[in-house]
């Protein structure tokens, strides 16, 4: 599927064709540039940053590298090729022809999921804006605009299945995607962990760890999803996405090692001696991002969950590949609950935890993720480990939230859990600390005291190659 | 799901023992907060009341609150409900509680918070205490009802909190509390846009809300507490500029229930359940009026209240009540009159009484069983009581030989007491002869003989004397038990309220009509039913055939 980039919005859906949608897209077009410019990235908004922009979306080679100016970034409309004769996937439906029209029944439930998976993209690049005021290097820098275009790309995404599918109210809903602001009180963003703030690069990398994962596995579940045109918008949005966690899983693993050479040069052993981030603070971000977004999966036990399930809006992880039966009827899954102080096991109707199904994975890729920074915290010969808390701690959304569990998932009195959550999550003065070695690094190839260089640059460039033209 | 013997329901309650709901008292405005407690529904471990739900648990607290603050708290001038919790306010009834409930019990669960809603309204414009929904998060279902029951209606305006009334698309029902009449004729909401909202599972959010007149008026979360305050606050002062009030407060002791093998009893009233039948003895009053919850026309009435919501709830089987008074004619008038010159006064605490006997007096009306007045000898079915016989669906008067058993109208039966529908129930009972109204106002204050109140004056059904009496007594009721206890609920619902209708009146008609009968089909609860499957892992499946 070529992109067509002679025209105003690029895209692979024949935008030409339909003059209707067209207006539509070119009347948002320049609300989104004003946003953008408002709530974007503020430095270095008019330099040309080395970024690459999706050129097709055959798998291989499906992007190309250039230096550009962000404002100038070709967002438009992408979907993954159409598969031929292609099946719902999962639930009632399962084994019919997918729908190429939103079915009446359906409208308003898929229109939500739409908008809750949209309000996230805008989100993450308002939570984000300050970054690149103190970015560790130029390097990050261009990681950091990398991730931000591409949300303004998946916003561009889920705002033409707005447009084209959904008549009136998709429209204004588009506008609204532009409307909210993280964090603001009056107008925040839907999601809680889209509205907390994102002011130092151990949170980015953090975030895009651990949270962009929660939206890899949301994207997941809607590439199963028995209306095409979202599965396909979102097969392609997962292409993109995995650079995200790149950036996220790579950035804490330099951040890591960084700490255990500097713990090695300090006196007392301990990173902040020498002005790095010292093990404990990294596990505290760990256990506050981790958990901020598993909340994001939605509750264990949910009526929703069944009915997306069952009418095929959305699917399992890999639905088609990776299920023989697709009914998912007749099952159940036990799900932890607290009662009368104690943790046990209830089964539930299988449709019923599908949320929980997809956090399952979602907490299986993130342990595989933690391995990995162990391995090599392993190599480098210290004992500190990073380590993923159980599933019920720190949780303020589903069924755990409102009591306390220890990092083992061990039930805890309020009065405990007092007693220990700053040992476990970050503190006031920890976010200060973190803070305070935030100092922007613009000379190519130099890295922040407090994180390691990459091992390599990005499309086989060298770590000093000049990722933001800081000058032109 | 099996239906399911559920254990007997006790109605009384008081603030020390309310787990759902907390009341802030601050000079005229009052703040009522909705938080209820997940883990303690009615039916212990059926279900959990997530997302503010409510059952009928939570509503008895409601109730008591509403009606506890016009007595106990007559300083308060506007009442603010709001939701206890972040970002929702009430997510309406609990629908795993309605899916596992028996048929009774649903209908009489919306009946009772029906009741409720309806006081709300009572209080607001009969007590000036103005009630004041504040939605800080989204209002569905009965959440929204108990909203829509509210004078003023604010929701928050954070791009998320909605109103809506989601019954038809997501759970093939009704939204029965209330809901339809109060858009079209309360709020005036024009049908189509009705039509649209309701069939909308997700509702209207604050702009939309506004523009088709589902709430007052919204603030962003900024604004929000200062704007409900000083709403409130106007809110109280217009009340209070408007109807001046003035008593202290009367706190409300519960009522005195003894339990018995057949039975139970009040200071005032007795219920002996015989099978199929229930024998209601009220006795007047044995003491004069005083300033008191003590006083005969409160506590009786409330003692009877406590009877009827037992008959209704605890006891299916019983299909007649049989009614009978027995008192002193003079005394039952002497607190009549004593009310009726106080209600003059500024003093809030004789209109309240009034309210409660009023209310009383239409649950009367309104219940599902068949209803039969015996008027004997010893009786004081007389002014306010015999308003009592006036609701009964017959009344049967005991023809004495030297005239003693006699009827005495008064005037609380001409205005005092209306129905629902407005009308008295003189007018009720003589559509077609008003003539017959007439000659009863001109013959109030006089005792009545049975022969006459039965040939001349068509008060009761029948006269007979004790040849006849008991016989005719016992076929009347034999004969009752024996019909269809639904087509009788039907008849007496259709034959009770004549001629007028109001909001009320379509409120409780619409309910036992049209939801009552979507609560009986296979597409609500059916095993492929969508109230059935609600939060089940399958989808409903429909009989589509529309008449």
């Amino acid at each position: 599927m070529a992109i067509n980039y002679d025209e105003r919005i690029p895209n692979n859906v024949d935008l030409s064709s339909d003059r209707r949608l067209k207006k539509a897209l070119e009347k948002w077009q320049p609300a989104f540039l004003d946003w953008w410019r408002s709530v974007g990235p503020q430095v270095f908004s008019n330099k040309d940053v080395y970024l690459r922009t999706a050129v097709s979306t055959e798998p291989g080679g499906w992007s190309q590298f250039g230096h550009v100016k962000m404002p100038d970034y070709r967002w438009g409309v992408f979907l993954g090729a159409p598969e031929k004769d292609r099946v719902i996937p999962g639930g009632d439906h399962a084994g019919k022809p997918v729908w190429q029209e939103v079915p009446g029944e359906y409208r308003n439930a898929l229109k939500r999921i739409i908008v809750v998976q949209a309000d996230t993209e805008p989100a993450s690049v308002e939570q984000q804006r300050f970054l690149a005021d103190t970015a560790p290097s130029l390097y990050d820098c261009r990681n950091l605009f990398q991730v931000n275009v591409e949300e303004g790309r998946h916003l561009w995404a889920m705002v033409y299945l707005l447009q084209a599918y959904f008549g009136r109210d998709g429209r204004e809903e588009a506008d609204a995607l532009l409307a909210r602001r993280s964090g603001n009180e009056d107008t925040p963003r839907i999601l809680d962990a889209f509205n907390q703030p994102c002011e130092d690069w151990l949170t980015f990398f953090s975030f895009t760890t651990f949270t962009d994962r929660d939206g890899k596995y949301q994207l997941g579940s809607l590439a199963e999803s028995a209306f095409d045109p979202l599965s396909r918008t979102c097969r392609f949005m997962l292409t993109e996405e995995a650079h995200h966690m790149f950036v996220g899983e790579t950035g804490m693993e330099r951040i890591l090692r960084r700490s255990v050479e500097l713990a090695k040069l300090a006196p007392n052993g301990d990173a902040r001696e020498l002005g790095g981030i010292d093990f404990p603070t990294v596990q505290k971000w760990v256990n506050h991002w981790y958990t901020y977004s598993l909340d994001l999966f939605g509750s264990e036990i949910s009526t929703n969950a069944a009915d997306y399930f069952a009418s095929g809006l959305k699917g399992r992880w890999q639905e088609a590949k990776r299920y023989e039966d697709h009914s998912a009827l007749g099952q159940t899954k036990a799900i932890q609950q607290l009662n009368n102080g104690k943790v046990i096991e209830v089964d539930v109707p299988l449709r019923n935890a599908m949320n929980e199904l997809l956090r399952d994975e979602y907490v299986a890729d993130c342990q595989r993720v933690v391995k990995k920074w162990n391995r090599t915290l392993s190599k480098m010969d210290t004992d500190f480990r990073v380590e993923l808390p159980d599933r019920k701690f720190h949780r303020r959304q589903g069924i755990y939230a409102g009591a306390h569990f220890d990092r083992a998932g061990n039930p805890i009195a309020e009065s405990e859990w007092n007693a220990m959550r700053d040992t476990w999550l970050p503190t006031a003065d920890d976010r200060a600390y973190v803070k305070s070695l935030m100092k922007p690094v613009y000379e190519p190839g130099k890295m922040a005291n407090w994180i390691a260089a990459p091992r390599r640059g990005i499309n086989r460039q060298p770590v000093e190659f000049e990722y933001v033209r800081t000058d032109r | 799901m099996a239906e399911f013997d559920y254990p007997a329901v006790n109605f009384t309650t008081s603030p020390d023992q309310y787990k759902h709901w907390k009341v802030d008292y601050d000079g005229e405005v009052a703040t009522v907060r909705m938080q209820i407690q997940e883990d303690k529904p009615l039916w212990d471990g059926k279900y959990d009341l997530k997302l503010n739900s409510y059952d009928l648990g939570v509503d008895i607290e409601l109730n008591d609150l509403v009606t506890r603050m016009r007595f106990e708290h007559p300083e308060v001038r506007a009442v603010v409900v709001t939701g206890g919790y972040d970002k929702v306010f009430c997510a309406g009834a609990n629908i795993r509680m309605l899916g596992m409930a028996p048929h009774a019990f649903k209908v009489n669960f919306c009946k009772y918070t029906n009741e409720t809603r309806c006081m709300i309204e009572e209080a607001t414009q009969q007590s000036g205490q103005i009630y004041i929904a504040a939605l800080n998060g989204t209002a569905s279902g009965g959440g929204y009802e108990l909203a829509l029951a509210c004078e003023h209606i604010y929701l928050i305006d954070d791009g998320n909190a909605a109103v809506s009334l989601p019954e038809v698309p997501l759970l093939g029902v009704l939204p029965g509390t209330g809901g339809l009449t109060r858009l079209t004729d309360k709020r005036k909401v024009r049908r189509d846009v009705s039509d649209v909202f309701c069939t909308k599972a997700e509702g209207f959010r604050a702009r939309d809300a506004k523009k088709f007149r589902l709430i007052d008026g919204s603030f962003p979360r900024s604004k929000w507490s200062a704007g409900i305050e000083s709403e409130a606050r106007r809110i109280a002062a217009e009340s209070a500029a408007r109807q001046s009030k003035s008593g202290a407060a009367v706190a409300l002791p519960g009522v005195s229930i003894t339990e018995a093998d057949d039975g139970w009893s009040y200071p005032s009233v007795s219920v002996r359940v015989d099978g199929r039948i229930a024998h209601i003895l009220l006795k007047g009053p044995e003491d004069g009026p005083s300033r008191s919850a003590g006083t005969w026309g409160l506590r009786a009435f409330r003692e009877l209240e406590d009877a009827l919501l037992r008959l209704r709830l605890n006891h299916l089987n019983v299909g007649v009540l049989i009614l009978k008074t027995e008192g002193d004619i003079d005394a039952v008038l002497a607190h009549e009159s004593w009310l009726e010159e106080n209600c003059a006064s500024d003093d809030f605490f004789y209109q309240e009484v009034r309210s409660y006997q009023s209310r009383v007096l239409r649950k009367v009306d309104n219940m599902a069983k068949s209803v039969f007045a015996l008027v004997e000898e010893g009786h004081c079915f007389v002014g306010t009581l015999f308003e009592l016989s006036l609701a009964a669906d017959r009344t049967y008067m005991f023809m004495d030989d030297d005239g003693e058993n006699a009827l005495r109208l008064s005037d609380a039966n001409f205005g005092a007491f209306p129905m629902a529908a407005g009308c008295t129930r003189l007018e009720a009972r003589f559509p077609g002869e008003p003539e017959l109204i007439e000659k009863a106002r001109s013959a109030k204050g006089e005792d009545i003989e049975a022969e006459d109140a039965f040939e001349e004056y068509g008060l009761v059904t029948i006269s007979l004397d004790d040849i006849d009496y008991e016989d005719e007594v016992r076929i009347a009721i034999e004969e009752r038990v024996s019909l269809s206890p639904d087509a009788l609920t039907g008849m007496e619902q259709n034959l009770r309220f004549p001629v007028v209708e109001s909001a009320e009146t379509k409120i409780y008609g619409r309910l036992s009509a049209w939801q009552n009968w979507i609560f009986q089909r296979p597409n609500a609860v059916g095993q492929r039913g969508a109230l059935t499957l609600y939060g089940q892992p399958e989808r409903p499946v429909f009989d589509f055939r529309r008449t």
